[in-house]
């Protein structure tokens, strides 16, 4: 009871720290907007007001809906692939040695010069988009469960031996626990890598979505549009880690 | 008692002709060298010998984690004969699993549903069956160790150094534990220890071993009741066996 007491305490806090520096920030926002009262720094509630008009129009949320669904699916592949990688990585030291430099080379590359190449190699497609999206994001998801993997306890394996645990209980009480931390944590700083690549890959080749219409306002050189758009995707992305992976990952903790 | 004097076909028999690390390389360690003995059915044996003698080494080849050795062990370690169970030193209990679940997964599929009420009840863990591992203490995160191990009624009980790091009454209560699951299931129980009043008090059979490589040097059959051993039996014990094996046993 106590404990439950005390944990709800710093939780409540937390969140209204976070909104006390959010109302701060956009406080300064406003402030800097007024003393420089340029068109190239428009204020919170010009912004607002943009978003208000493009959510009526019908074109923020199909363009977001778009973005949103290239993240999804590449994330998806990212992280099912680069979960299998990683792994593989983390328990074969020959399959370490074989793959270790091809990914610093990925890992390595410009998202630019990647994005750039599957678009030259599969033309300007969706696919094209995905690929390059997930490739980028693979390598990440990869060396963070090679860690994972690689931090399994061979104490727990032996016992797992010794009891003669089968394949599937082993895996599913006995691995996958103890992937799942970094499993999570992949997710939640791929995420945001991904969406950030998402834009990049849509202004350089795909006719919609948010990165699409950011292209599109700039060369209007219309800054509020520009700004009311990441505004939007920033806080459906905030939102989406809140209230799925946060979530997710203080599932996944619970026994700590 | 026991059934220590009884001559029942044996549920171990080891024998080890050699356990080389590192063999072939620049610096080959020889661990084990012409170890061999037996446990018989309800017996409490203890292998006793100084740290880093090897006991660890040959208790890793009978549960088949080590199969890299010659000599020969029957049942075949690691095999569906072995009906084993072991208590390693450290818990190595899932900690993102229930007490009950730790317990559970460690039975074959088929009989992992089976009634353990007793189990829990007679090892004192009925009321911690739903919790997880870190909310309890070393010696009850023991006794869930001991608890997997004894759920499948194996026909020989393996502890690695279970006492360690507990203080006594915690210490005397999972040895009660122990000797108790022996009487009531009939379990063997091969217990390998550096401590040797703690072997003392338990054991119907002493194995005392040298250092690296481990060897034979001693057996010592302990034929007074464990309800009548008590602390002067130990100590008498312990100062007559500290005089005949000098390297094992300190004085």
């Amino acid at each position: 009871m106590a404990e439950a007491r005390r944990r709800v305490r710093p939780g409540a806090a937390a969140f209204a720290a976070r909104l006390a520096s959010l109302a701060i920030l956009i406080g300064l926002w406003q402030l800097a907007a007024s003393l420089a009262d340029t068109r190239t720094l428009p204020g919170p509630l010009a912004v607002a007001a943009f978003i208000g008009r493009e959510i009526e129009s019908g074109g923020m949320l199909t363009n977001i809906g778009v973005t949103l669904t290239r993240v999804a699916v590449s994330f998806v592949i990212a992280m099912t692939l680069g979960v299998l990688l990683g792994v593989a990585l983390g328990r074969s030291r020959l399959a370490d040695r074989m793959l270790d430099t091809p990914l610093l080379v990925i890992l390595n590359t410009p998202a630019l010069v990647i994005t750039v190449l599957a678009y030259v190699w599969l033309g300007l497609t969706e696919t094209a988009a995905i690929v390059a999206v997930a490739l980028n994001k693979l390598p990440n998801v990869a060396v963070i469960m090679r860690e994972g993997a690689r931090s399994i306890d061979p104490g727990l394996e032996e016992m797992a031996r010794t009891y003669r645990m089968d394949r599937r209980t082993w895996a599913a009480h006995v691995l996958v626990p103890q992937l799942q931390p970094f499993a999570v944590a992949a997710a939640r700083s791929g995420i945001s890598l991904a969406w950030k690549i998402v834009l990049v890959v849509e202004l350089i080749g795909r006719p919609n979505g948010v990165g699409f219409a950011i292209n599109y306002y700039f060369q209007l050189f219309d800054v509020t549009a520009v700004i009311g758009y990441s505004v939007a995707f920033m806080s459906v992305m905030l939102a989406i880690d809140t209230l799925i992976l946060q979530p997710i990952d203080a599932h996944v903790r619970r026994w700590r | 008692m026991s059934a220590a004097g009884a001559d029942t076909a044996p549920v171990l028999r080891v024998a080890i002709a050699r356990k080389v690390y590192g063999a072939g390389g620049p610096e080959p360690v020889e661990a084990v060298r012409e170890l061999s003995f037996q446990v018989t059915a309800g017996e409490i044996v203890c292998l006793i010998g100084p740290s880093g003698a090897g006991k660890t080494t040959t208790l890793r080849i009978l549960l088949g984690l080590d199969r890299d050795f010659e000599g020969r062990i029957a049942p075949e370690p690691g095999g569906e004969g072995a009906r084993l169970g072991m208590v390693f030193q450290e818990p190595r209990l899932l900690p993102w699993r229930s007490i009950e679940q730790n317990v559970r997964l460690a039975l074959p599929r088929e009989r992992r549903g089976r009634d353990l009420d007793d189990l829990f009840e007679s090892l004192g863990l009925a009321p911690w069956r739903g919790r997880y591992p870190g909310a309890l203490s070393l010696g009850m995160q023991r006794r869930v160790s001991l608890a997997r191990a004894l759920a499948d009624e194996p026909r020989l009980l393996v502890l690695d150094e279970p006492f360690v790091s507990l203080d006594d009454a915690a210490a005397a209560g999972l040895r009660g534990l122990v000797t108790g699951a022996v009487e009531r299931f009939g379990t063997s129980v091969l217990m390998v220890t550096h401590n040797v009043a703690e072997a003392i008090e338990i054991a119907d059979r002493l194995l005392l071993l040298s250092a690296r490589p481990a060897r034979l040097i001693g057996e010592e059959r302990l034929a007074v009741p464990r309800a009548r051993r008590d602390r002067a039996f130990v100590e008498a014990t312990r100062a007559a066996l500290a005089a005949r094996y000098p390297g094992v046993v300190a004085g």
